[in-house]
């Protein structure tokens, strides 16, 4: 671990203005990642700036009819939020899926968006990453690749994005509200984290003085027909080989919206416009299902290690949409595959 | 007396250590303690061309960093870094010299005030390195296996009865590297006692084997230099030999003349020992009616280098099963990697495993069922030595494992039970082990006020030694188990060899017997003294110490008070020491054996495997505590799970590193991966090897664990996967 200041930001403009007057400072809330990153040297951060007591800690209803998620609620907190339990049960089966019960007490939900890729060779300084330090070579490429991207990688990048979260917020349709130096924007979660191109240096598009204050949920929340499923290398506390968000409007038997995410398969959670518009109008069947999973997957390719991937990926599809039509989802307490 | 012996006695370190009382290695503390942290080489073989330390030495509160170039005097003989559980071969030396012979090797220690300054500094210690070419892939280097210098002899000729055989089965089974992963952290606190005398806190699995290395390693007298390691947070086999933290902290306090403790991250454990990976080729040849007519194992295993580790992989069909043919071979491959290391029945779960997948697969061709093929090679004698073995009761572990399990309600054709979405797949293996036993000595000291010390150098790795020592001289001495006070793993003890191969239940249980023994013929002595001694005209042979008195063995009425006894002697203390050694009794095969029953469902479209249920039916002689016992067994299933289904130590071999090398990524069963476990012990009185009739379970429960859950799979899939872990990938192909 490297030697950092420590600053306590005192309010939102103070730690955008700490943020702004050092390019090499970073943000910690629950440190759940960061830290884990300082004490293998893969981040070494010049000042900490502790933004974990800002009153960023509130779930609030919208004007909308939608919710808005403060960044540093913790995620625990927001999976056993009654208005996430009841209204959007696909963000907090999400949440439950990942990492443990300690982990969630202390991981924000800001946090969760900023965390980084769990790829070996990122961690392991004593190998080449273009994430970790540009230009140096990906590993992953002709290395150990059975759990990296099957989907918008790039030569210089095969990582992943670990969030189990995120891919239900993608599937949501969530937005994420930053504050920066020039005043507040607000852009699409899905839009949030970048393809690695030849920059995957670079995870989102947050800006280097920017950060996020809150997360806002739609008021559709497919509180009815949804299922978040992990498939994983054990039946608990692994990151996702696949997951899959999946939400349904249902109409009878027709389906008038279809939402669906992959996780552990890209630089981002990976929508398709288009697979869930082929869904619309269409009966909730096994093989539209399928079809949506072909679109999804469509451009897919694997790695040396990974080609399995790409086949998990489409029958877990067609699993969670039969799942969320049937209004049976994954249970995240009991590990059998419903 | 049994009133502790044979009870499900809860643990007497119990309280200490949910309570956190109970302290480990790097726990213990003194003045103006240091704190030692290890740089790493990172590269698998090569020279360190040059190495800077001068931007470290400059952070505030680094009081040294110790390198190759500047290091203390250190043994310059392999003799004095050859433990007592040391293969052949050179041993590692840390910072002897420039040489880098794999990656992770200890190459500098950062010693500063307090640790997160040392783990600094670290970072800023500057080497380069002259690479030499390696080679870490064992797969890639099999042209290279060479037998060790003596092969097993072997019986008949099974590769022509091989090609005779109505039916065949052949296969290579992989088993890869994996990690003991206990859950305390390598460390060493080496407490500064002035004089060049060191009392040295390691986390080890023998005292007395690092104490003799120590003194070795640094030319001291036995004297200077005392180690102790009161609790050990699991160790498996990674603590039988010392490792380099504890050379490190002690080079370090006797350089500085101060105290320091050095902690190993989880990372840099995976610099130590692991199970190594093998190749296991198995045929087995057999006639119609099931009988085997040959047997064939050849395992190729990775060594390092500078060492021959190598341990029986190969060898338990020839013993366990009846066949007139029979070979076996054990080979190593030389790498740029650190030396294995024992791990939880070494060569028996990775040999055994493979060996019980290859009796599943014939046991399929002959259409035959798996127990029954057993039960056709079923031999009540060793048949590698070709004699009978002091107990085994294996058929009965078969019997009872496959009735609680409900085995006869197996339908045999694979994929023809179904839950549901999930595939049902019922498969067994049987386990075996060695019954070892070894010298320990035991001391007690028994006071007049009725409590007793009972002491020895030997370690509680977690398995309950403190408990079962505490038992047997309860029961020994007629006391309450509340008046036995015990003291264990000090090297100025009495004599221990390390904990491990399952040998110190029996070992330590004996060697208290012995010293109470002792104990209870001088109490009889002084009884039959006294004036008007009911025990008076009794032999003295013929008294047992029971609830507090010296009494006669058949009639306990006749007694005289221990405290009368001593009083009457004027004794305030009577002490006791006694080496204990068992008979060399040649004339028994002593093992332990086992029949694992295993369910798994299989979520065939997703290739989600779920180990729902497990039997363990157990042959191990008597079971001292049945609590510890069974929550051994229990461990070890847990752990035959994870080496069927989880674990694997994955190397890159173009930087010939490990890219696992944590507990998030190197994956272990966690709770929801672990079902009902249903563990018996068999009845099995064994006359024979010991006086208790106690045999050790350390091993026994996860061999052929992992064969029983690759068997119901196929039965579940019909899919035979025979690389470990059954990852779902492989079932998804």
């Amino acid at each position: 671990m490297n030697n950092f200041q420590y600053s306590r930001a005192t309010d939102v403009a103070d730690a955008i203005r700490l943020l702004n007057s050092d390019p090499d400072a970073k943000l910690i809330a629950g440190g759940t990642n960061l830290i884990d990153l300082m004490k293998e040297n893969v981040e070494r951060p010049s000042r900490l700036i502790d933004i974990s007591r800002l009153p960023l800690g509130k779930i609030e209803e919208t004007a909308q009819g939608g919710l808005r998620i403060g960044a540093l609620v913790p995620n625990s907190d927001l999976a056993y939020h009654p208005q996430v339990e009841q209204r959007y049960p696909l963000l907090a089966s999400a949440i439950l899926a990942g990492a443990s019960a300690q982990l969630r007490n202390m991981a924000s939900v800001a946090g969760n968006l900023m965390q980084r890729t769990r790829c070996a060779y990122f961690y392991d300084t004593a190998t080449p990453c273009n994430k970790r330090s540009p230009g140096s070579g990906c590993s992953a490429v002709g290395g150990h690749n059975r759990n990296h991207a099957i989907l918008g990688a790039s030569p210089s990048c095969i990582a992943t994005y670990p969030s189990d979260m995120c891919v239900a917020l993608a599937a949501l349709g969530a937005l994420v509200h930053i504050a920066g130096p020039t005043g507040e924007r607000r852009i699409a979660l899905e839009d949030f984290h970048r393809l690695p191109g030849d920059t995957p240096h670079i995870d989102t598009n947050l800006g280097a003085s920017e950060m996020i204050i809150a997360i806002e949920l739609p008021p559709g929340g497919f509180s009815r027909n949804y299922s978040y499923l992990k498939v994983r290398d054990r039946l608990s506390y692994a990151f996702a080989l696949i997951s899959v968000a999946a939400a349904l409007n249902l109409e009878g038997n027709a389906i008038s919206e279809a939402r669906l995410a992959l996780g552990g398969v890209a630089h981002k959670p990976w929508r398709s416009l288009e697979a869930e518009q082929s869904l619309r109008g269409r009966a909730a069947t096994a093989d539209h299902f399928a079809h949506a999973a072909d679109l999804l997957l469509q451009g897919a390719s694997a790695a040396s290690h990974n080609r399995f991937k790409i086949e998990l990926a489409r029958r877990a599809i067609v699993r969670t949409m039969m799942q969320a039509a049937s209004a049976a989802p994954q249970s995240q307490a009991h590990k059998k595959i419903a | 007396m049994n009133a502790y012996v044979g009870t499900p006695t809860s643990r007497v370190d119990g309280r200490a250590k949910v309570t956190g009382s109970a302290k480990y290695a790097g726990e213990f503390t003194a003045a103006g303690l240091l704190q030692g942290f290890v740089v790493e080489a990172t590269i698998p073989r090569g020279r360190i061309a040059r190495l800077d330390t001068g931007e470290a030495l400059k952070v505030k509160g680094v009081i040294d960093v110790f390198t190759h170039a500047n290091r203390p005097q250190l043994a310059d003989r392999d003799e004095a870094w050859k433990d007592e559980v040391a293969p052949e071969g050179s041993p590692f030396r840390p910072l002897y010299d420039e040489t880098i012979k794999f990656n992770g090797q200890p190459i500098a220690l950062v010693v500063a005030q307090d640790w997160e300054t040392a783990k600094f500094a670290a970072t800023l210690v500057r080497v380069d390195y002259e690479q030499q070419p390696f080679v870490t892939d064992l797969e890639a280097e099999l042209g290279s296996a060479a037998e060790l210098d003596k092969p097993h002899e072997p019986r008949g000729d099974a590769a022509s009865a091989l090609a005779k055989a109505a039916v065949r089965h052949e296969a290579d089974y992989v088993i890869p590297t994996e990690h003991h992963n206990p859950m305390e952290l390598y460390a060493t606190t080496a407490v500064w006692e002035g004089d060049g005398r060191l009392t040295v806190y390691d986390k080890t699995q023998g005292v007395q084997n690092v104490h003799k290395f120590l003194c070795g390693v640094f030319d001291k007298n036995p004297d200077d230099i005392r180690v102790v390691s009161p609790y050990v947070g699991g160790a498996f086999g990674s603590g039988l030999r010392p490792q380099y933290q504890v050379v490190l902290a002690t080079l370090a306090a006797l350089a500085l003349k101060r105290s320091v403790r050095v902690v190993l991250t989880r990372q840099q454990m995976y610099g130590l020992g692991y199970r190594p990976m093998t190749i296991e080729h198995v045929a087995l040849g057999a006639a119609a009616d099931g009988a085997l007519d040959a047997v064939s194992h050849e395992a190729i295993a990775v060594s390092s280098r500078y060492e021959d580790f190598a341990r029986n992989d190969a060898g338990w069909a020839e013993q366990l099963y009846r066949s007139s043919n029979s070979r076996s071979s054990h080979k190593l491959v030389h790498l740029d990697v650190s030396t294995p290391c024992d791990m939880r029945a070494p060569g028996a779960a990775s040999g055994v495993c493979a060996l019980e997948c290859a009796m599943d697969e014939l046991a399929v061709a002959l259409k035959l069922d798996p127990v029954e093929l057993r039960l056709k090679c079923y031999s009540d004698r060793d048949q590698s030595e070709d004699l009978p073995y002091s107990s085994k009761q294996l058929r009965e572990c078969y019997a009872r494992g496959a009735d609680a399990f409900g085995w006869s309600k197996r339908n045999p054709e694979p994929r023809s039970m179904r839950d549901g979405k999930e595939l049902v797949g019922w498969g067994m293996a049987t386990g075996v082990w060695e019954a070892l036993q070894m010298p320990v000595a035991a001391r007690i000291v028994l006071t007049s006020n009725g409590h007793a010390e009972v002491s020895c150098a030997a370690s509680d790795i977690g398995t309950g030694t403190y408990t079962i020592v505490a038992q047997v001289a309860a029961d020994a001495l007629g006391l309450p188990i509340e008046n036995i006070s015990v003291r264990l793993a000090d090297s100025t003890l009495p004599q221990a060899p390390v904990e491990g191969g399952s040998w110190m239940a029996a070992s330590s249980a004996h060697a208290v017997l012995a010293a109470a023994e002792d104990i209870r013929r001088e109490l009889a002595a002084l009884a039959k003294s006294m004036p008007g001694s009911p025990l008076g005209g009794v032999d003295a042979t013929d008294v047992t110490l029971v609830d507090g008195t010296i009494a006669h063995n058949g009639e306990h009425s006749h007694s005289v008070s221990i405290a009368d006894a001593m009083r009457h002697g004027g004794l305030e203390r009577i002490e006791k020491e006694k080496l204990n050694r068992f008979d060399e009794d040649k004339s028994h095969a002593r093992n332990t054996h086992s029949a694992v029953f295993a369910e798994v469902k299989v979520d065939e479209e997703l290739g989600v495997v779920r180990v729902t249920r497990v039997v363990s039916a157990v042959a191990a002689g008597r079971i001292l505590n049945t609590k510890t016992g069974r929550s051994q067994i229990m461990g070890s299933v847990v752990w035959g799970i994870g080496m069927a289904l989880h674990e694997e130590t994955v190397m890159d071999h173009r930087f010939g590193r490990i890219m696992n090398a944590n507990i998030a990524e190197y994956h272990i069963p966690v709770n929801a991966d672990v079902y009902d476990i249903d563990v018996i012990f068999v009845d099995e009185r064994d006359d024979l090897i010991n006086r208790l009739g106690v045999k050790g379970i350390g091993e026994i429960g996860i061999v052929g664990v992992p064969a029983a859950i690759a068997n119901a799979v196929y039965h579940a899939t019909g899919k035979r996967i025979r690389r470990f872990p059954i990852t779902l990938d492989k079932l998804l192909d």
